[in-house]
């Protein structure tokens, strides 16, 4: 379980978040929402531990994140951040293998590589595994950074707590990969792993997540299950636009139709 | 299979040229030494007796020493490449560029002009320490001034790295250049030695130094390159894989000084080795540091010392100053890999 207590943060002057309070829970798929600007990546920063300067406490299974350190906290935390900055020709499972470094300590073990072809599979990164990372899409690098932090997160069977954070994952990724990602991501959740998405795509958070949190102005306006949360009041006072909200034709979840 | 294969080949190679081009080495100059004069020599250091011919003597004292100052000194140049070039996050940056040589080569300048003043006895103790210590001194900081001038919030743009490391440079050699020319002791070094670069002078108490020195810094990078390898991602990414990168950075840092400064002091200013080795190697093994800071050693010992083949050759029995050469050779080089390769640009070739 991940507890977020009376988060506050600012940068200079200028308040990023104020007062947020919201629990993750394990074996569920949590999505925040919200416009641009509103600290949805600030908040992503605090819990994930990138962001050590913030006022409040942040509590992985009720032990204080102030009290663990980069090391311990890599090896059960993993974040897809928005852009890496790698711009040295490297191998793809080179890339894939880094995940595995928080694991061992010099020379990566049998199993480590056990799990990195895993997870290169599992991506479907096969054909491009001996290939130039730098020579990739974007779309195509993504799914590299999306293994990586997968096997930054194997444990084979599930025996520890673990977190897994996704920021904006679904950027640069074409319309059968979206879905094919939060599948992934969805598959990866077991009764002990808590995972958090920041998302633009309102009608995948509708489908895919458990619990949906709404970010404006550096506070949390509302939390709960697609089903019970999305009206046409609440996006419009969120997003600002005005909006349909419908039985999906396709499933038991809503689908928002914007009016412009 | 074929890629842990291909780099076992690369590694054979890069050993076997060493080996050739030290020996070529060794026996190329005005008195040509044989195999077997090499051979001789040794036999008689290890039973402890004197050199028995000439060319014994000019194998042990002038040409052994001069070869393995080469090679270490080239070895350090490129495992920096190496190592600054994954510090900065960036594929440009090379001991000469940010302002390590040219500090380096300031702050032992300042002890050379001083140490005429000091006393004999003073001079004969503490002498030999001072000029590292003080090329050390030189390196550091600027290096430092470089990296913390250049650096805007997390980000390390290449233009003002750029510009800062020559803004350095020129400040450390109009330093030194002050300083030789401030210099009253016949013995100083002319600046044409600080910014070109030789290795005419080297002693076996240089090869010692810096071999050890080297040694020390080559085996703790190559136990940081997994951590190495992380900051490739960029900082905050490292961190989330639980690299202390604040304290990595620190400690590279302080490494590499250490070894570029004090070759720097004995050898001078040489350029583009480190820059030219690392990009060479990356095109054929790639960027992991496990792979390729043991190879970027091997490749820079070798091209220097065929760098200084050369410098006593073309104009023998003159000798041209190393750096004019690895300058001349080597800008040009680094411009076509950069063309010829795309080499940081997303078109790259098919596998790294």
């Amino acid at each position: 379980m991940l507890k977020l207590e009376n988060i506050s943060f600012q940068i200079g002057k200028k308040k990023i978040l104020n007062d947020v309070n919201i629990t993750f829970q394990p074996g569920k798929f949590s999505m925040i929402l919200g416009p641009n600007g509103s600290g949805k990546s600030s908040l992503l920063k605090i819990f994930s531990g990138s962001e050590r300067n913030f006022k409040g406490k942040v509590y992985y299974n009720g032990v204080d994140l102030a009290t663990i350190s980069n090391e311990t906290l890599a090896k059960k935390r993993a974040v897809l951040s928005q852009q890496s900055q790698l711009q040295f020709p490297l191998q793809v499972k080179d890339v894939v293998m880094m995940g595995r470094y928080p694991h061992f300590s010099f020379q990566p073990l049998k199993q480590d590589q056990e799990i990195c072809m895993e997870v290169i599979a599992t991506m479907q990164l096969h054909h491009l595994q001996n290939r130039n990372y730098l020579s990739l899409s974007g779309g195509e690098k993504q799914r590299v950074h999306f293994a990586r932090i997968l096997a930054q997160l194997c444990t084979i069977p599930e025996q520890d707590s673990r977190y897994l954070f996704l920021d904006e994952p679904l950027n640069s990724l074409d319309i059968h990969f979206q879905q094919e990602f939060l599948q992934i991501a969805k598959s990866f959740l077991g009764p002990l792993t808590v995972l958090v998405a920041i998302i633009h795509d309102i009608n995948l958070a509708l489908r895919y997540s458990d619990q949906l949190s709404f970010l404006k102005d550096g506070e949390i306006i509302a939390t709960g299950t697609p089903n019970e949360m999305v009206t046409p009041e609440i996006i419009e006072h969120v997003f600002s636009v005005k909006s349909a909200v419908m039985k999906h034709p396709f499933g038991d979840y809503p689908l928002v139709l914007i009016r412009n | 299979m074929l890629i842990v294969q291909k780099n076992k080949v690369v590694f054979v190679v890069l050993s076997a040229l060493l080996v050739v081009i030290i020996i070529v080495a060794i026996a190329m100059g005005a008195v040509v030494i044989l195999p077997s004069h090499m051979w001789s020599g040794i036999e008689h250091l290890l039973a402890g007796k004197p050199p028995a011919s000439i060319y014994e003597g000019v194998f042990m004292q002038l040409r052994l020493p001069r070869v393995l100052l080469c090679a270490i000194t080239g070895a350090i140049l490129a495992v920096s490449g190496v190592l600054m070039q994954g510090l900065f996050r960036n594929p440009i940056v090379e001991p000469g560029l940010i302002g390590t040589s040219s500090g380096a080569a300031f702050g032992a300048s300042i002890i050379f002009v001083l140490s005429s003043s000091l006393s004999p006895d003073l001079k004969a103790t503490i002498g030999p320490w001072l000029v590292p210590v003080f090329a050390f001194g030189g390196g550091l900081i600027s290096t430092f001034v470089v990296y913390s001038l250049s650096k805007e919030s997390r980000d390390m743009p290449v233009l003002s790295l750029l510009l800062v490391g020559m803004a350095v440079n020129a400040i450390g050699l109009s330093g030194t250049g002050f300083m030789s020319y401030m210099a009253r002791d016949p013995q100083a070094r002319s600046i044409t030695f600080w910014n070109l670069g030789t290795f005419s002078g080297a002693s076996w108490w240089q090869v010692v130094i810096t071999g050890m020195v080297a040694s020390i810094v080559f085996y703790f990078s190559f136990r940081y390159s997994k951590q190495l390898n992380a900051l490739l991602l960029g900082e905050n990414e490292a961190e989330l894989l639980g690299v202390q990168a604040n304290k990595l950075k620190r400690n590279i840092l302080i490494l590499n000084t250490a070894m570029v400064s004090i070759a720097t002091a004995f050898v001078g200013v040489i350029n583009f080795v480190g820059l030219i080795v690392p990009h060479m190697l990356r095109l054929v093994i790639g960027s992991d540091n496990k792979l390729l800071l043991p190879a970027a050693a091997l490749a820079g010992a070798g091209l220097l010392t065929l760098a200084d083949i050369g410098a006593r050759l073309f104009l023998a029995p003159a000798e041209i100053p190393i750096g004019i050469l690895t300058s001349l050779v080597g800008a040009p080089v680094f411009i076509f890999l950069l063309k010829h390769f795309h080499l940081f640009s997303s078109k790259n070739g098919e596998d790294a």
